[in-house]
């Protein structure tokens, strides 16, 4: 049988370093291919080389047998290639079926746009996969799980026969994520050849039914997912052992961390309460724009509350700014690092001291060989890869970003640890070093409150599980009398 | 297709570098991190030093090229002469470093240099009852027009999220409004000889403005490298959301930088009376485009976060040095700004394609 795509000895190297040294592929017609791989693993620039916008070094592409050569995304897409990138690229000012048809746009008469036909088809396209998305409506007032259905619209309407897709669930709820794998089997029964690019293994054996590793810049395996079990894919994606994919010894003490009682916040948040005790790691599950992040707003002085009290150490407190509650002991690990984590362009070392200058610089001037020891620290004891300190932090995997993320708020010893999505866009060996952290400050009598949207990780790791429905918790569940199904249910 | 335009996307080279230096971390191999080390290193030396190299072969192709240009009292002249623009521009890279921009800074020469001078001139009608004052009064007076010029566009800015570049903007057309309603258009002449010190003196050779700007230089340094209020500020530029976050006031950052801006800028202004011997209300016209200029040459980023004031002190002298050199060849002044306009799109070119680039 023919192939769709397939791929041999790919090399790129940037300046002398081997991002990828052999990549392997073949995709048929009909079937999802997972491809999988740590960060750093060579994925990105696989995908960067067949749109076209890296050239490689070495190696064939052959689509349908044919030799290609992409020298712009525009010519991958003409040879019948479309990619759903990560990160979102929306025009926030156009609609919906304008962003959809950007740069194709059907012509009307004197060379208008027929506005009409446009979004006629763009809502008959949304409608196909069952999105709830207005083609009429601006961009900008989407949500950004909306924003990456259209994406993925998108890249279906050019009417491509090989679809990859780079992370498409990372941004976006269960439900939706239900719609965009019927959406895929849709695809695959047209005789269409997928390939799905995620770290969540269990949307892979879900959605997927054969595989590829990558590993260092190379090909691996590749094989049937029907053949190999969930350890098994994690081993060649690690290369070892992993004795379990999450990590968890603590125990909660009957003392109380944190208690948060009828808090609430116009448009965002209603009537919250729990509370959370020592030791205990409490997770908060729900769909994007239900209103968890709002939480974490509000307890961290970024948003301010209408109604509610909060109490760390069963004294209450009222916190107004980040400050306020820095000064209380807690920490706040945002959900995007990119966007409200880390400083990008700076050295790993400033990221890392950054939320404690005023201890660092008790005379203004500051304290040097301080904030380099403190730096190597957390470097040990989180185990970030980096071959400088001051070398920027844009530099590394996002594994060992959202570790520097994580060491910039233990290194003021925190009693309280609010968590937002810890481990997005992290590879499955950087995820279990996460959950060790997390799972020995809270053995050594941390607070951990930590929002997540993936299932496994989310009943992996609490003891007990808020599920969070626009806005309203829907309820409380202990670990043991939850399931992942219930969990869905109650969410939506 | 990624969208350049919003500031949250990671950039395309940061990227690039990502995937390869993940790889490289990943081998582990003790040597080859050593030779990447090397090349990394190679890479922040043409980085941090590329423009003083441009800068050192500017100055060898004019010392070559015309044998007036390395005497001394050429060399003093350029430093003279750059003085002004190098006091506005180090004002201007901390404003930039935080994203903003400070369009005020010639205005603000102008009216801190018309009030200070209103109090040292000896001149009977044009200064205020009682002028002149003692030195020390006069460039207190100034420095606080100054400052109280930034603190009104910090303010705004900080206060009331209105865009730096309209703030400014607006402060550049009040504050040259100010000055000719205090001075009523006329100049102020005069100036005692104790305040024109800071113009004209020197000591032991080195001339007063020089001295001033080493001065202005190294405290900048200082606080920009060593001191935690540069790490606010290179925080709060490179992402001012994780700036929050980790517990920074950005407003009082914010504000406190045009603070900065304004001060040298006053201080700008009097150097330049000082110098002229009269105050005018038509100085410093433009002179925030040679600030800004400098700050851009010297390969500060206008989306903030990134860029050092040594990088500024050379761009003010390479715009000093070559406005120099473009006079000893006779070259009409027209076409100097010509290519000072080639010379800061050149310099923001090389400086995409450095860290951009394939």
């Amino acid at each position: 049988m023919e192939l769709l795509l397939e791929v041999e000895g790919l090399k790129k190297s940037f300046g002398g370093v081997a991002a990828l040294r052999d990549g392997r592929f073949q995709l048929r017609a009909g079937t999802v291919h997972a491809l999988c791989g740590g960060n750093g693993a060579g994925k990105s620039t696989f995908l960067k080389i067949l749109m076209g916008i890296f050239k490689r070094d070495a190696g064939a592409i052959r689509r349908r047998g044919k030799e290609v050569e992409f020298t712009s995304p525009a010519d991958a897409l003409a040879s019948g290639i479309a990619i759903i990138e990560q990160e979102l690229s929306p025009v926030p000012h156009m609609t919906v079926a304008e962003n959809i048809y950007l740069g194709r746009e059907p012509k009307a008469r004197f060379g208008g746009i027929d506005f009409r036909a446009m979004n006629r088809s763009a809502q008959k396209l949304l409608d196909d996969l069952e999105f709830d998305i207005r083609a009429t409506s601006y961009m900008m007032n989407l949500s950004v799980a909306q924003m990456q259905l259209v994406e993925i619209a998108k890249a279906l309407s050019h009417d491509a026969e090989v679809i990859f897709m780079d992370e498409p669930t990372s941004a976006i709820g269960e439900r939706e994520a239900q719609h965009l794998f019927d959406a895929i089997r849709r695809l695959q029964a047209q005789g269409r050849g997928i390939v799905y690019v995620s770290h969540r293994l269990s949307e892979i054996f879900q959605i997927a039914d054969s595989y590829t590793v990558f590993r260092d810049g190379a090909y691996v395996g590749s094989g049937a997912l029907a053949d190999i079990d969930r350890p098994g894919l994690i081993r060649m994606i690690v290369g070892r052992e992993l004795s379990e994919e999450y990590v968890k010894t603590n125990a909660p003490t009957p003392e109380t961390g944190i208690e948060v009682v009828a808090l609430s916040c116009p448009n965002k948040i209603e009537d919250i309460s729990f509370s959370v005790r020592k030791g205990e790691i409490f997770g908060i599950y729900g769909l994007m724009g239900a209103g968890r992040t709002e939480i974490f707003n509000c307890l961290f002085g970024l948003d301010k509350p209408s109604a509610g009290r909060v109490a760390v150490d069963g004294a209450e407190v009222t916190i107004s700014k980040p400050a306020d509650a820095m000064a209380l002991g807690l920490a706040l690990v945002t959900e995007d690092r990119k966007l409200t984590g880390l400083n990008l362009s700076d050295s790993v070392r400033a990221n890392i001291c950054m939320a404690s200058l005023p201890e660092m610089s008790p005379a203004f001037a500051m304290d040097r060989t301080r904030e380099a020891r403190a730096s190597r620290d957390m470097r040990e004891q989180f185990q970030i890869k980096a071959a400088r300190d001051t070398m920027p932090v844009s530099g590394l995997s996002g594994g060992n970003q959202q570790k520097v993320v994580l060491g910039k708020w233990f290194l003021r010893n925190p009693k309280v640890l609010l968590l937002d999505e810890p481990t997005r866009g992290v590879d499955v060996g950087a995820k279990r070093e996460i959950y060790r952290i997390i799972s020995d400050f809270a053995a050594a009598g941390g607070t951990v409150v930590m929002i997540s949207s993936e299932i496994d990780e989310v009943l992996g790791m609490s003891d007990r599980i808020m599920v969070m429905r626009a806005g309203r918790s829907a309820g409380i569940f202990s670990r043991e009398e939850t399931d992942a199904q219930s969990l869905v249910h109650l969410s939506t | 297709m990624p969208n350049h335009s919003s500031t949250y996307q990671p950039e395309p080279g940061q990227g690039v570098r990502s995937a390869a230096e993940e790889k490289m971390m990943s081998v582990g191999d003790d040597k080859k991190a050593k030779g990447w080390l090397g090349s990394e290193q190679r890479r922040l030396l043409i980085q941090e030093y590329g423009i003083f190299l441009a800068f050192l072969i500017l100055v060898a192709v004019l010392s070559v090229s015309n044998e007036f240009f390395l005497t001394a009292g050429n060399i003093s002249n350029v430093l003279l002469q750059t003085s002004i623009n190098g006091v506005l521009a180090i004002g201007m890279t901390f404003v930039i470093l935080t994203r903003g921009i400070d369009l005020s800074v010639g205005s603000v020469v102008a009216l801190a240099g018309i009030v200070s001078a209103s109090f040292v001139t000896s001149s009977a009608t044009a200064g205020i009852s009682g002028a002149p004052y003692p030195v020390a009064l006069g460039i207190g007076i100034g420095l606080l027009v100054g400052i109280a010029c930034g603190a009104v566009s910090g303010l705004i800015v900080s206060r009331f999220s209105v865009p730096a570049f309209v703030a400014t903007l607006g402060m550049l057309s009040a504050a040259r409004g100010l000055t000719l309603i205090y001075g009523g258009g006329r100049p102020v002449p005069a100036l005692t000889p104790a305040f024109r010190w800071i113009g004209t003196g020197d000591v032991f050779g080195i001339p007063a403005p020089v001295i001033i700007l080493a001065i202005v230089f190294a405290v900048s340094w200082w606080i920009l490298n060593r001191t935690r209020f540069g790490r606010y500020i290179y925080a709060v530029g490179g992402n001012p959301h994780a700036a929050r976050t980790s517990g920074i006031n950005i407003t009082r950052i914010q504000f406190v930088v045009y603070v900065i801006s304004g001060g040298l800028a006053g201080f700008a202004g009097m150097l330049l009376s000082a110098r002229t011997g009269s105050a005018l209300p038509q100085a410093g016209i433009a002179y925030e485009l040679d600030a800004i200029a400098a700050v851009v040459i010297g390969g500060t980023s206008l989306s903030g976060g990134v860029g050092r004031v040594t990088g500024t002190l050379i761009g003010a002298l390479i715009i000093g040095v070559m406005n120099n050199g473009l006079d000893l060849m006779g070259i009409q002044s027209y076409y100097q700004q010509v290519l000072k306009g080639a010379l800061i799109v050149g310099a923001v070119m090389l400086d995409q394609k450095r860290n951009y680039g394939a």
